[in-house]
C-alpha cells in the first residue's frame, strides 16, 4: 500500500446495451459456476420428479392415446421448469436488491436496463440447462420427439417464449419483495397449484368438473399441450369435444398466454423495480 | 459550474410518504478536498448522498457533481464519481480481482488497460495475496477496501463513501485513513458520511453537521470547536490533599475552576496554549506534586451536544461517562 495510484482519467469505450447486459450475465453465471447447487431446482429436482411421477404414479395414471406415462409427463415437467423460471429471477433479483449489488450497477455510467435485461438472459440460460438436462432424463426413460425436426425446435421456442413472459412476473415479484425467503415462500405458493392444476401430471378428463374448467385454462396446460402435440407426445389423439378451448389450439394458445402475461406483468416489473430502486 | 466546486447540493429535499428525510440540504465542495457530512443514524446522511449520487430522485432541489447536474444529466454524473455504499457491496461469490473486472467493464474500460488497472488496485489496497479468492473469504477491513478499489477502478474525480470506517476495527480504520488521505493527495475530491466525529475530525477539510434532514452548523473542524467553547487546561495533582491548595493557586490564574476530588483532576477555562504555559510556571513555583497538565480542546462530541442538545451516538450511558467535567464557578 504504499505506491501511489495513477488518479488519471483512463480512457473508456462506448459499450452497446448488449455488452453491458452481458457483462452481467458474465457475473451471473460466476455465481452458478462458484455455487452449481444453485443449479438443483432445475437439475436434480426435476430429475427426481420425472423418476418420482414415472414410477410411482405412473401405474396408476393412464394417458390417453396409444403414449407411455412417462412419454406423457416428459412434457408437463419441461413447462413446470420453464414455470419456475419466475422464482429464479426473483430470487436472483432479490438478493441483488437486498445486497446493494443493484445500487452498485445503478451508480454506473450504464442503462439501468441492462441489470434487468442481463438477469433476465442469465435466468433463461439457468431454465435452459434445467431443460437440456430434462431431456436428457427423458430419453433415458424412454421419452422421444415423433414429430419431426421443425415442429421440435417449434416446441423448444414456445417453451422459451413462455419462460420470457414468466421472467416479468419474476422482476415484478422480486422488485416488490424484501427477502429472498420471502420470495421463495411465495413463489412455492403460487406455483405448485399453478403447475399442479392442469394437464402437467394427469390428463384433466378425470378431475371434477370445476376443476377441469380451471385447470384448462390454465395457462400452463396450453403450454404442456402445445409441447405435446409438436413433440409427438400426445399419441396422435385429438383432445375429447368437452375439452375446454386451449386444448383445441395448444399452440396460440400459448403463445397467446405469454403475450398476455409480458404485457401485464412488464409494465408492472419495471414500476416495481424503478420504484424499488429509486427511493 | 462556479468554478473549482466539485460536489454542490443546493437545497435537496427528499420526502418519504409523510416523513421528511431531508429538508433542504446545501453545502459544496471545493475541488480537491474533504467533506464531512456528520450526523447521527437516521439524519439524512445516506440519502443526500443518494441522491447526489443520483440513486435517488429528490423530491425538491438539485446537485451537481463535477459540474453536471444530477438531473439534467445524471449520465455525465455517472461517469465522474465512484461510490462505496454504506454495506460493503461486493460481490462476495466473486474474487475480489473479478469484482474490479466487473465494474471495470461496465464503465467501458478497455480490457488491456484493465489488466493492469486491476493489479495496481488490489496491490495498493494490500489484496494481492486475496485477489483470486471469494470476496466471502475476506475479512471486514478487506471487504471495505476492496469495495474502495473498486469504486476507484475508474479513477473518478469524485469519490463518495457512505459511513467507511462503520463495524471497522480500529487498526483497519486507521488504515484505511490512510488510504483516503494518499487519495486527497492525489486530487481527489471526498464526500464521506460519518457517525464518528473524531472521523471527521481526522479526515476532512469541511464539517456539515446535519440532524433530522436540516444542516444544523458547518465549517472547518476548529471552527466547530471552537462554536462549542473554549480550551481549558486540565491539572492532575499527585495527592489529593493538596487538591485544595492547587484550585485556590489556578483560581489565582484562571476565571472558572472545577475540582473533580475522585480523580484528584481540576479544569480551569483557558484560551490558549500561552494561559497553560503560564498555569504550568505558577504549579512549577509552587511545592505541589503535580502528575500531569495538558490543555484540552472541547472535542467534536462536544459540539454535536452543543449544537444538537443530545449526543451523536446511541448509547447514552457511555456517552455520560465520557462527559467531561462542567465548569463550576
Amino acid at each position: 500500500m504504499t505506491m501511489a495510484l495513477d488518479t488519471h482519467r483512463p480512457p473508456t469505450e462506448s459499450r452497446s446495451l448488449l455488452q453491458q447486459s452481458m457483462t452481467v450475465v458474465w457475473r451471473n453465471l460466476l455465481h452458478i459456476r462458484r455455487m452449481p447447487e444453485m443449479l438443483l431446482d432445475v437439475t436434480i429436482q426435476p430429475v427426481m420428479f420425472v423418476l418420482l411421477f414415472a414410477y410411482v404414479f405412473g401405474g396408476s395414471i393412464d394417458p390417453p392415446g396409444d403414449v407411455s406415462y412417462k412419454e406423457f409427463l416428459l412434457p408437463g415437467i419441461m413447462a413446470q421448469t420453464m414455470v419456475f423460471s419466475s422464482a429464479i429471477v426473483a430470487m436472483g433479483l432479490t438478493n441483488d436488491l437486498q445486497k446493494g449489488i443493484v445500487d452498485r450497477l445503478k451508480s454506473l455510467p450504464i442503462s439501468r436496463s441492462s441489470v434487468l435485461i442481463g438477469r433476465s438472459i442469465s435466468s433463461l440460460i439457468h431454465s435452459s440447462i434445467g431443460i437440456v438436462v430434462m431431456g436428457l432424463t427423458g430419453l433415458a426413460v424412454g421419452w422421444r420427439i415423433r414429430d419431426g425436426v421443425l415442429n421440435a425446435a417449434l416446441a423448444y421456442l414456445v417453451l422459451l417464449l413462455f419462460g420470457f413472459s414468466m421472467i416479468w412476473l419474476g422482476i415484478w415479484v422480486g422488485s416488490l419483495m424484501r427477502s429472498v425467503e420471502a420470495v421463495q415462500g411465495f413463489m412455492f405458493t403460487v406455483m405448485f397449484p399453478l403447475t399442479f392444476v392442469a394437464n402437467t401430471f394427469a390428463p384433466t378428463e378425470g378431475m371434477p368438473w370445476w376443476l377441469r374448467f380451471v385447470a384448462e385454462w390454465n395457462p400452463v396446460t396450453a403450454l404442456t399441450a402445445s409441447l405435446r402435440e409438436l413433440w409427438g407426445n400426445d399419441g396422435g389423439l385429438e383432445p375429447t369435444a368437452s375439452a375446454e378451448w386451449p386444448l383445441h389450439h395448444p399452440v396460440i394458445a400459448s403463445i397467446a398466454w405469454s403475450i398476455i402475461f409480458t404485457a401485464i406483468f412488464a409494465p408492472l416489473a419495471l414500476a416495481a423495480f424503478k420504484r424499488r430502486s429509486q427511493d | 459550474m462556479t468554478r473549482g466546486l466539485a460536489v454542490e447540493a443546493i437545497d435537496l429535499v427528499k420526502r418519504f410518504d409523510e416523513t421528511v428525510a431531508v429538508d433542504g440540504v446545501s453545502f459544496s465542495i471545493p475541488a480537491g478536498s474533504v467533506l464531512g457530512l456528520l450526523g447521527p443514524n437516521g439524519a439524512g446522511k445516506t440519502t443526500t448522498v443518494r441522491m447526489l449520487t443520483t440513486l435517488s430522485v429528490p423530491t425538491s432541489g438539485t446537485g451537481r457533481v463535477a459540474g453536471h447536474d444530477i438531473l439534467q444529466e445524471p449520465e455525465a454524473v455517472r461517469r465522474s464519481m465512484g461510490l462505496t455504499g454504506q454495506a460493503a457491496t461486493v460481490d462476495e461469490l466473486l474474487t475480489g480481482r473479478e469484482n474490479i473486472r466487473l465494474i471495470g467493464r461496465l464503465y467501458g474500460l478497455p480490457m488491456t488497460y484493465l489488466r493492469e488497472r486491476a493489479d495496481r488496485l488490489l496491490e495498493h489496497f494490500a489484496l494481492t495475496e486475496a485477489a483470486d479468492r471469494m470476496a466471502k473469504t475476506y475479512s471486514g477491513g478487506m471487504r471495505r477496501r476492496l469495495d474502495l478499489a473498486v469504486s476507484l477502478v475508474a479513477a473518478p474525480p469524485v469519490l463518495f463513501l457512505d459511513e467507511p470506517t462503520t463495524g471497522l476495527d480500529p487498526r483497519s480504520r486507521a488504515e484505511l485513513w490512510e488510504v483516503l488521505k494518499r487519495l486527497v493527495a492525489d486530487g481527489t475530491t471526498l464526500l464521506l458520511t460519518t457517525q464518528y466525529l473524531e472521523e471527521a475530525d481526522h479526515l476532512a477539510d469541511q464539517i456539515v453537521v446535519i440532524d433530522k434532514g436540516k444542516v444544523i452548523a458547518s465549517g472547518t473542524p476548529m471552527q466547530l470547536k471552537d462554536q462549542a467553547g473554549k480550551a481549558s487546561v486540565v491539572v492532575t495533582v499527585s495527592y489529593a490533599e493538596d487538591l485544595d491548595k492547587a484550585a485556590d493557586l489556578l483560581r489565582s490564574a484562571a476565571p472558572e475552576v472545577y475540582v473533580d476530588r475522585t480523580s484528584r483532576r481540576l479544569t480551569a477555562q483557558a484560551s490558549g496554549l500561552s494561559d497553560m504555559t503560564r498555569i504550568a510556571g505558577v504549579f512549577a513555583d509552587s511545592r505541589i506534586a503535580v502528575d500531569d497538565l495538558g490543555l484540552q480542546r472541547p472535542s467534536l462530541d462536544d459540539v454535536f451536544l452543543h449544537l444538537t442538545g443530545h449526543r451523536a451516538e446511541a448509547d447514552d450511558n457511555a456517552a455520560d461517562q465520557a462527559r467531561p467535567e462542567e465548569v463550576l464557578r
